[in-house]
């Protein structure tokens, strides 16, 4: 089976996976299906077990429980060294004691491959630093070590080139140019990417398909836009971008529409994007999809009356306010400062409208706060 | 600076307050050059009366000649001792180097029951006077009725330099980047082949470092050599027996080539790792 393992190409199918270390679980019953081709992200805050699922799939650790696939391979005890799968390390890993020619060859060389000088220069100059190929791993910065860990792993063409935040230890610029390095990467050579972050830009700048993970568990997964348009939970709502999420009573149908309820307010929004499981419900609305205008002038879609500004925060791009609503809730909106000036001023008393169909429904019994206390920074887990 | 600019600051700053400021300054060298001085004293006496013209003893200056230096092995046993002396160092270091690398991937790399116990015990012998060691290996040779000699030396020598040895690998273990094997692993590489392309070369700095500090301590023991070697003269005891009736000056020129051999292998190793790091 092993001699097998190394030649699997195909879809990697994650079945029923439990990662258990003594009493606490790390990823709990994870099921999934990575296409072939694709650039797929794990999303989630540290210790969400991202990153044990990563090191499950490179061979680094064994699953407790369930199996992994890659195409028809089972490869769950499968040896790191014999699965077709390389990874870029956090901190790179390069091996200092061998240049960084020698250091791309490794896996070329102990699979006994022979033209390894021209597979290696060709590597070199898909990441463009040609000219290093005779130094050392210090001799370099962050940056062209990342680009060097990267070609050590694609000059194997592995059936999954896994990726474990491998742009977190460089600047933010910096970060930004690699993205979009790696993408056009990704797209040049062809290869499943599996890329493990908690960096919610990096992800949805990179991925096609986005699986958010939680505790671990997969929260929900999708492509950027439809994670970030029609969030299912609260925690998605929050870890993905800003969320206002307002409590309602779900009052009615309206033909494709529900009627829900805001503290005596109705608004409308479409049945499809809703995730309530009964009458009680959270209408979520992204700050930016907010319209905020004075008492007395027209409004379309969706209002909400009573309120006024709390606060005002001038960004450049945009204008962040803060409108206290009658129930005591604060609300976030954005507005784009396409006019110029800030029109709004503290205390002024305002109407807030929406589209409805940017509005989307969540579970009555949700904790709204799921996903805002997380904090990046904190060290990785294990 | 202008002149006039001088000519205003300077006398304004007491000649005590100048003083004091140049000791402040200078203090640490000063410290230094009598500290490196107290160090060197013997050593660059011993180095001097190697070109002696000594004669019987060596203790009094008597002319200057390089036939100490051109004919070594001219007193009688002191070649002797010294082919004893770095037999002994190598074989200890040999077999302590094998033995304490092996100990410190154990201890520094696995989990298993006793590894804490095992730690300690590893400190036990440097912690030991060399004197107890000594009487006590000597009594433990001759409860197995094993005669004082060159192998009992040489397995009472193993016994101390181990624990410098597990010491000193264990700690370039610690600092190995786990990740790194991981990475080996991942690019193709076996248990077998992860551990000789990339632990044992990044570790190698460490298990060299040992082995010269195995050979070093061994070369010149003289307390627990003396218990258990019987007959059998090493270099310290040769030089510690002579120096009764007067040490031959051909010892000051064995002791000194140790000593620019050592400051060379020293040298080396720095050059070799500044020419790395450029």
């Amino acid at each position: 089976m092993s001699n097998d393992a190394i030649s699997a190409r195909g879809d990697l199918r994650l079945t029923r996976i439990t990662k258990s270390y003594g009493d606490f679980t790390a990823v709990d019953d994870l099921t999934l299906t990575i296409p072939k081709g694709s650039f797929f992200a794990l999303l989630g805050p540290s210790g969400c077990g991202k990153t044990t699922t990563l090191r499950m799939v490179a061979g680094l650790e064994e699953p407790t429980v369930g199996s992994i696939h890659l195409g028809d391979t089972d490869i769950t005890t499968t040896r790191p060294y014999q699965r077709p799968i390389n990874t870029v390390f956090q901190n790179y890993a390069l091996f200092p004691h061998l240049s960084i020619f020698e250091n791309i060859a490794f896996g070329l060389r102990r699979r006994g491959i022979k033209d390894v000088k021209e597979q290696v220069d060709k590597v070199l100059n898909l990441v463009e630093l040609p000219h290093l190929a005779e130094r050392k791993p210090t001799q370099l910065s962050g940056g062209q070590q990342q680009r060097i860990a990267l070609a050590r792993a694609i000059v194997n063409r592995p059936a999954l080139l896994l990726l474990d935040e491998p742009l977190g230890a460089l600047d933010l610029k910096l970060r930004r140019q690699m993205q979009i390095e790696l993408k056009w990467i990704q797209r040049e050579v062809g290869l499943t990417f599996v890329h493990v972050t908690h960096d919610q830009e990096e992800a949805m700048t990179m991925a096609d398909t986005i699986a958010v993970m939680n505790e671990g568990r997969i929260e929900q997964m999708g492509s950027p836009a439809d994670l970030y348009d029609d969030p299912e939970t609260a925690f998605v709502a929050n870890f993905l971008g800003q969320s206002n999420l307002i409590k309602g009573k779900i009052d009615g149908n309206d033909g494709d529409n529900l009627v829900v309820d805001i503290f005596g307010q109705k608004i409308s929004m479409p049945k499809k994007r809703s995730h309530a499981v009964d009458n009680s419900m959270y209408a979520g609305i992204r700050p930016e999809k907010f319209r905020i205008s004075l008492v007395g002038t027209p409004t379309r879609g969706n209002t909400l009356t009573g309120g006024h500004i709390e606060d005002v925060s001038y960004i450049g791009v945009s204008t962040q306010y803060v409108v206290a609503m009658p129930w005591g809730q604060e609300l976030m909106v954005f507005e784009q400062n396409d006019d110029g000036v800030a029109p709004f001023d503290k205390g002024d008393e305002v109407v807030i409208s929406w589209e409805p169909t940017f509005t989307f429904g969540l579970r009555g019994d949700e904790n709204i706060d799921a996903g805002t206390e997380v904090n990046p920074e904190e060290p990785a887990e294990e | 600076m202008s002149q006039k600019f001088k000519d205003a600051t300077i006398p304004s700053i007491p000649t005590k307050a100048r003083i004091s400021r140049w000791f402040g300054r200078n203090m640490l060298r000063i410290y230094m050059f009598f500290g490196f001085t107290y160090l060197f004293i013997p050593v660059a006496y011993t180095f001097a009366f190697s070109f002696n013209d000594s004669g019987k003893s060596n203790l009094i200056w008597k002319g200057f000649t390089l036939s100490n230096w051109q004919n070594p092995c001219g007193a009688p046993e002191v070649c002797n001792a010294l082919g004893n002396s770095i037999k002994i160092g190598f074989l200890a270091t040999l077999f302590s180097t094998i033995l304490g690398t092996m100990i410190a991937f154990a201890i520094g790399r696995y989990k298993f029951k006793g590894r804490s116990g095992s730690n300690l015990l590893i400190f036990l012998p440097m912690a030991t006077p060399e004197i107890v060691l000594g009487a006590s290996l000597l009594s433990l040779f001759l409860v197995f009725k094993i005669n004082p000699g060159f192998w009992p030396t040489v397995f009472a020598h193993v016994t101390f330099c181990i624990s410098f040895v597990v010491v000193t690998v264990k700690a370039r273990i610690a600092s190995l980047d786990p990740r790194l094997e991981q990475a080996a692993m991942d690019l193709y590489a076996n248990e077998f082949e992860t551990f000789r392309r990339v632990t044992l070369p990044l570790v190698a700095p460490g298990i060299a470092g040992a082995a010269l500090l195995a050979f070093s301590l061994s070369f010149d023991d003289f307390i627990i050599t003396n218990f258990n070697s019987g007959t059998l003269i090493t270099f310290p005891k040769f030089v510690y027996i002579s120096a009764a009736r007067g040490i031959p000056a051909q010892a000051n020129a064995i002791g000194s080539a140790m000593f620019f051999l050592a400051l060379a292998i020293v040298i080396a190793i720095q050059l070799v790792n500044r020419k790395k790091a450029r």
